[in-house]
């Protein structure tokens, strides 16, 4: 954002509670100490903390590094916390929300405002939408500064202040644009008791679709803020997310995958992850999913569901067979084929001398591999 | 007659050449579609398995007269040829390309406003009218003439309920597949319109997942304006929020787009919804006889 010409307030990051004294040190005065995780809502979960003093920076990020901190974003898990923000203390006069988001139902990016910073805008939006103002963006002609102005106007702010939040709503626009960005928060946007107009905490979502065209997104990538098989099963172009079940699912296709982790849950089972082997299913790609489910250690049993199209069934049958005796299953493997071939797949995996159970359809197959336990 | 695509379909396949688009231009037409020509930059002049190949889609359209296009073109150029395909006044294009950017689908979609031409996708599997035919990936021969239209926003979760009518012996009229994107040229609600006014559907099967709200806005035009039996299923009742399940369009972002407030919506206006995706073809079953 500040490369954009968004004002954001001057800081540093520390990694430990002697940096974090010392950087208090050198910005003087009051500092905000904020806690760095991929997830939002950290001041309710106690993640950002004012500090008057050097000693008091240090003892909160002390409190703060190596801590699993828990926010209405992260889920119970709550994520590790490995670096803090030390930040510079403002005078706060005045806070408000600015974000772009991508409208779906109208296929516009679209600004939105309002008086309530702060707080989650979820919250507003829920308890009072008319606080929130809109202007929707044309994707050919882009935000115009009457549209950043009447909102500056609308979020009563005054003659300096409004050329100021107009400067900086096109800023933000701009930035939104040239990262190929699907979300931009400011939140709070603050208004110093001496007229500046800055960033104090910002929220920023890539689109994923847009990183091969982004190299300098694509290299901030933190791998230490995601799930190890996660992204061993991304450097093998697999589709993985992990939960915490036990029944682990190795599917084609993004939407029968997750009706499959679905139908496992109905029939009283809990699925161990999502896994979309695509079309693409050989028997490296297969060998690299099984061993990648079965590296999660609360898999107690495997469910494979193909519904082939263009794939053949025999053929990913002979996969699943390869792989099952070049990387050894000791686990129960449920395996349910549908579509081309499937019949000659189903045989092959009946005569391969392996324990596979063949399913007969999709309701048979989650019930057979939630009764394993 | 179904709807959107039959026997008056003549097809451009854009991207013929490449790997995707050679081996499904061959499995379209060995299924009946009427494949008219091809469109590679560079590579016009020459024949793909018997398919004249062109530089440019208005080409294929003055020549062989070209009404529909089949879009297998990598993600960085997709865009691009959508506008190209909308710009010849193409009547239909499908857009199978999964990777679009967002920002170029939204431009996309302004370009398109006004014009005549209807996209389906990207990131879908296409549209089928069994027996007439095929615009698209999905495996011909699971698929059975008939009356009941299809709308989802997946693949094979989309042939598993086809799969399911068919060996119940009910046949589908037409089945679109419109993505598991975000930005879409062809929602729900088209499509639900069309099957309304469409005499051969005599009941709807409608498949979507988290994300968006579009399921919910299809909804309460099926309270308002929906006449024939609807079932529908929402993939996703056990995905965890802020993470994107496979399809870019399937996230639950800031709270919004879960499946059991899809699923709580749509029943309130009267579609009849069933849990488990097992259920698909004995609901559709029931709501027939």
């Amino acid at each position: 954002m500040s490369s954009s010409g968004v004002s954001i307030p001057e800081g540093k990051i520390a990694r430990t509670s002697g940096e974090a004294s010392q950087i208090a040190q050198q910005l003087g005065g009051t500092v905000a100490v904020k806690a760095q995780i991929h997830a939002g809502g950290r001041g309710k979960g106690g993640g950002v903390k004012i500090a008057k003093t050097p000693l008091e920076a240090e003892e909160l990020s002390k409190q703060m590094l190596g801590s699993k901190l828990i926010t209405p974003q992260t889920g119970s898990e709550g994520r590790e916390v490995q670096c803090v923000l030390v930040e510079k203390g403002l005078n706060i006069a005045k806070e408000f929300y600015l974000g772009i988001v991508i409208d779906r139902s109208r296929q516009m990016s679209v600004l939105m405002a309002s008086r309530e910073g702060g707080m989650e805008i979820e919250e507003v939006a829920h308890q009072n939408p008319n606080l929130i103002l809109k202007e929707h963006i044309n994707p050919t002609t882009g935000l115009s500064s009457d549209q950043a102005r009447k909102i500056a106007t609308e979020l009563g702010l005054e003659d300096e202040g409004i050329s100021k939040a107009v400067v900086l709503i096109m800023s933000l626009y701009q930035s939104f644009q040239s990262t190929d960005a699907s979300l931009v928060e400011i939140n709070p946007l603050v208004m110093t008791k001496e007229g500046q107009l800055l960033a104090l905490d910002a929220k920023m979502d890539f689109d994923d679709n847009a990183l091969y065209r982004h190299p300098e997104i694509e290299k901030m990538r933190d791998l230490s803020e995601e799930e190890p098989l996660e992204i061993e099963a991304s450097r093998h172009h697999l589709n993985y997310i992990k939960l915490d079940g036990n029944v682990g699912c190795m599917v084609n296709g993004a939407g029968l995958a997750m009706a499959t982790m679905d139908i496992i849950k109905l029939a009283g089972g809990s699925p161990a992850n999502f896994l979309d082997v695509g079309g693409g299913a050989n028997v490296d790609q297969i060998k690299n999913a099984l061993k990648i489910l079965l590296s999660d250690e609360n898999v107690t049993s495997v469910l494979i569901n193909i519904f082939g199209g263009i794939l053949r069934c025999d053929v990913l049958a002979e996969g699943v067979v390869q792989a099952a005796k070049d990387i050894g299953i000791n686990l129960p493997v449920v395996v349910r084929l549908e579509g081309t071939n499937m019949e000659e797949g189903r045989a092959i995996l009946k005569n391969s001398g392996l324990a596979f159970e063949v399913a007969a359809d999709m309701a048979d197959a989650a019930r057979i591999v939630s009764s394993l336990g | 007659m179904a709807i959107w695509v039959g026997e008056n379909t003549r097809v451009v396949v854009q991207g013929i050449t490449g790997r995707e688009g050679s081996f499904h231009a061959a499995r379209c037409c060995e299924y009946g579609t009427q494949i008219v020509a091809g469109v590679t930059p560079g590579k016009g002049g020459i024949d793909q398995d018997g398919v004249p190949v062109y530089n440019t889609v208005n080409e294929s359209v003055s020549r062989e007269g070209a009404n529909a296009s089949l879009i297998f073109v990598p993600p960085p150029f997709a865009a691009e040829a959508i506008k190209e395909a909308v710009a010849a006044d193409i009547e239909l294009i499908v857009c199978i390309t999964e990777g679009i950017p967002v920002r170029d689908m939204l431009e996309v979609m302004a370009f398109m406003e006004g014009r005549e031409s209807r996209l389906i996708g990207p990131n879908c599997p296409g549209i089928i009218s069994p027996g007439s035919c095929k615009l698209g990936i999905m495996p011909g021969h699971i698929h059975q003439a008939g009356g009941v239209g299809c709308i989802s926003r997946s693949g094979t979760l989309t042939y598993e309920a086809v799969g399911q009518l068919t060996s119940r012996n009910i046949g589908q009229s037409t089945c679109i597949g419109i993505g598991g994107d975000p930005i879409i040229g062809t929602g729900f609600i088209d499509a639900l319109k069309a099957f309304n006014e469409d005499p051969d559907t005599t009941a709807v099967v409608m498949i979507g997942e988290i994300g968006g709200s579009a399921e919910e806005e299809a909804a309460e035009y099926v309270k308002d304006q929906f006449n024939k039996p609807l079932v529908g299923f929402i993939a996703g009742q056990t995905a965890p929020p802020g993470r994107r399940m496979g399809h870019a369009g399937a996230i639950i972002s800031q709270g919004q787009g879960t499946a059991v407030e899809k699923m709580n919506k749509m029943k309130e206006c009267g579609i009849q919804v069933v849990e488990s995706p097992a259920d698909i073809g004995a609901a559709i079953e029931k709501v027939l006889t």
